[in-house]
């Protein structure tokens, strides 16, 4: 693992550098969904967006794989981070509010 | 993977990785695990990830108390160079009805006879050890300073690698199709990748564990429901322990990457093997937490999720062997507390395995306790 790796900030929300991607993958994870219990990297406020063509990248090179072969992690709501607040607020089902 | 073995495995949640450990551990030389993902993919790597003692029976108390015990040294025995996020800030668990404060009561009488340092607080002791608690309509509080914390992903993982260290044959995308049984006695493990022969079957499966049951023959009265949370993004320290409510139906806790974990449990959820996630779910935690810890208004969820609760007909797990079918052994069936669990069921299912005595006597928590009638009662789930 090369000094570089270390300055290489991979998943900027939860300060995931490319060596601890490595050391993931070196430890025998094979999978987006492994890199990210063990490094956290995807599970930060953007959820991913910034990460995780990155770390498939790393992924697809280190298992010679095409990056379309890399079994992906999976996607969850919400799309946007949104404050409970305003969560609590919303009174109404959003077929409701559509009707509206 | 080996073509026999003494013991295989199948699940590799917590449970599973557990038992592999304590079985190399405690001598055994060859063990195959399979997992038919990746680690902590079922319900570990979904739960909560609180541990508790405050228990309201006997069983649950005794164990998750050893457990903890056991937590407290875990990274360091297994020998884990990254952090499991272990941490001991408490559980405030709160009464809000007459009948919960009365339960209550009653569980700490019990959790203080078997060793367990819980207390009971008024509404003014528990704004203390959470000044961002609403206390409207509160009647009380349970508090244990020993409860806690610790991540279900690293906790696995520290369990796996340390089990490979011991000679474990860990095998990841390895599904169980068949169990081959031959007078009575297991005989071989049929896998995707290739089968087995072993003596020794352990089924760890969470909540496919009636399906590889099945598959000796045995029958289990358990029944899978989805539990829907959250997670916000991470935020100033503001809670120390674990915030709980059996009558809300809420747990709430600040894991030690900053970041608030919170579920609520839906009565009307119906059983079955659904992990998606609904927008209702969303509204109703946030309308909750908030009337309950207010300051929770301007932190934003990141993400939202399912797991499911494998339950029993006494919200206690069903461990060891079944008459009739030699070699087989199950833990499972935890009901929604099996990650805090794993450490003590780890060594008490090796222990019988090896034919010796286990540490903690267990013998009430077989499978025939529904036939006995022997039910147990656990008043304190979510």
């Amino acid at each position: 693992m090369s000094k570089r790796d270390e300055d290489i900030i991979v998943c900027r929300c939860e300060d995931v550098t490319l060596a601890d991607i490595r050391k993931a993958i070196g430890e025998g994870a094979t999978t987006m969904d492994e890199i990210k219990r063990i490094t956290r990297a995807g599970m930060g406020p953007c959820q991913g967006r910034t990460c995780r063509l990155l770390v498939a990248a790393e992924l697809s090179r280190y298992l010679g794989k095409p990056l379309e072969q890399v079994m992906p992690s999976t996607y969850r709501p919400p799309v946007k981070a949104v404050k409970l607040g305003d969560l609590a607020d919303m009174d109404a089902d959003p077929e409701e509010v559509r009707e509206d | 993977m080996r073509p026999s073995a003494d013991a295989v495995v199948i699940g590799g949640g917590v449970v599973g990785a557990a038992i592999a450990y304590n079985l190399l551990k405690s001598g055994m030389k060859s063990v195959v695990l399979c997992e038919k993902s990746t680690f902590a993919s079922g319900s570990t790597g979904r739960c909560g990830a609180g541990v508790r003692e405050q228990w309201g029976a006997e069983h649950n108390i005794r164990l998750a108390k050893a457990s903890i015990d056991m937590f407290e040294h875990l990274a360091e025995e297994l020998g884990y160079d990254q952090d499991i996020e272990f941490k001991q800030k408490g559980y405030l668990i709160l009464a809000h009805t007459e009948k919960e404060w009365d339960q209550f009561k009653k569980n700490v009488e019990l959790q203080h006879r078997l060793g367990v340092n819980s207390m009971l607080l008024t509404p003014e002791e528990a704004k203390d050890i959470v000044p961002a608690l609403n206390t409207e309509g509160m009647l009380g509080a349970t508090y244990n300073s020993r409860d806690g914390h610790a991540n279900p992903f690293h906790t696995t993982r520290a369990f796996l690698q340390a089990a490979r260290r011991l000679g474990g044959d860990i095998c990841f995308f390895t599904e169980v199709t068949a169990i081959e049984l031959e007078a009575g006695k297991v005989k071989r493990v049929r896998t995707s990748r290739g089968d087995i022969s072993s003596p020794v079957l352990v089924n760890a499966a969470g909540p496919w564990a009636a399906v590889v049951a099945k598959m000796v023959g045995v029958d289990l009265p358990v029944y899978t429901q989805r539990h829907q949370i959250l997670v916000t993004e991470p935020v100033g320290w503001f809670l120390d322990p674990m915030v709980m409510s059996f009558s809300i139906g809420i747990y709430c806790q600040q894991t030690p990457h900053g970041s608030v974990v919170m579920g609520i449990g839906d009565p009307d959820e119906p059983k079955g093997y659904d992990t998606g996630h609904s927008w209702q779910f969303l509204r109703e935690m946030a309308s909750i937490v908030c009337r309950l810890l207010p300051v929770l208004r301007d932190v934003r969820v990141v993400r939202q999720w399912s797991g499911l609760y494998t339950m029993t007909p006494d919200a206690h797990p069903i461990l060891g062997k079944v008459p009739g079918v030699d070699g087989y052994y199950q833990a499972v069936g935890f009901s929604g507390h099996g990650f805090m669990l794993a450490p003590v069921v780890g060594r008490l299912l090796s222990e019988m395995i090896l034919g010796k005595q286990p540490f903690i006597d267990i013998s009430g928590l077989d499978l025939g306790r529904f036939e006995r009638g022997e039910y147990m009662v656990e008043p304190s789930v979510v």
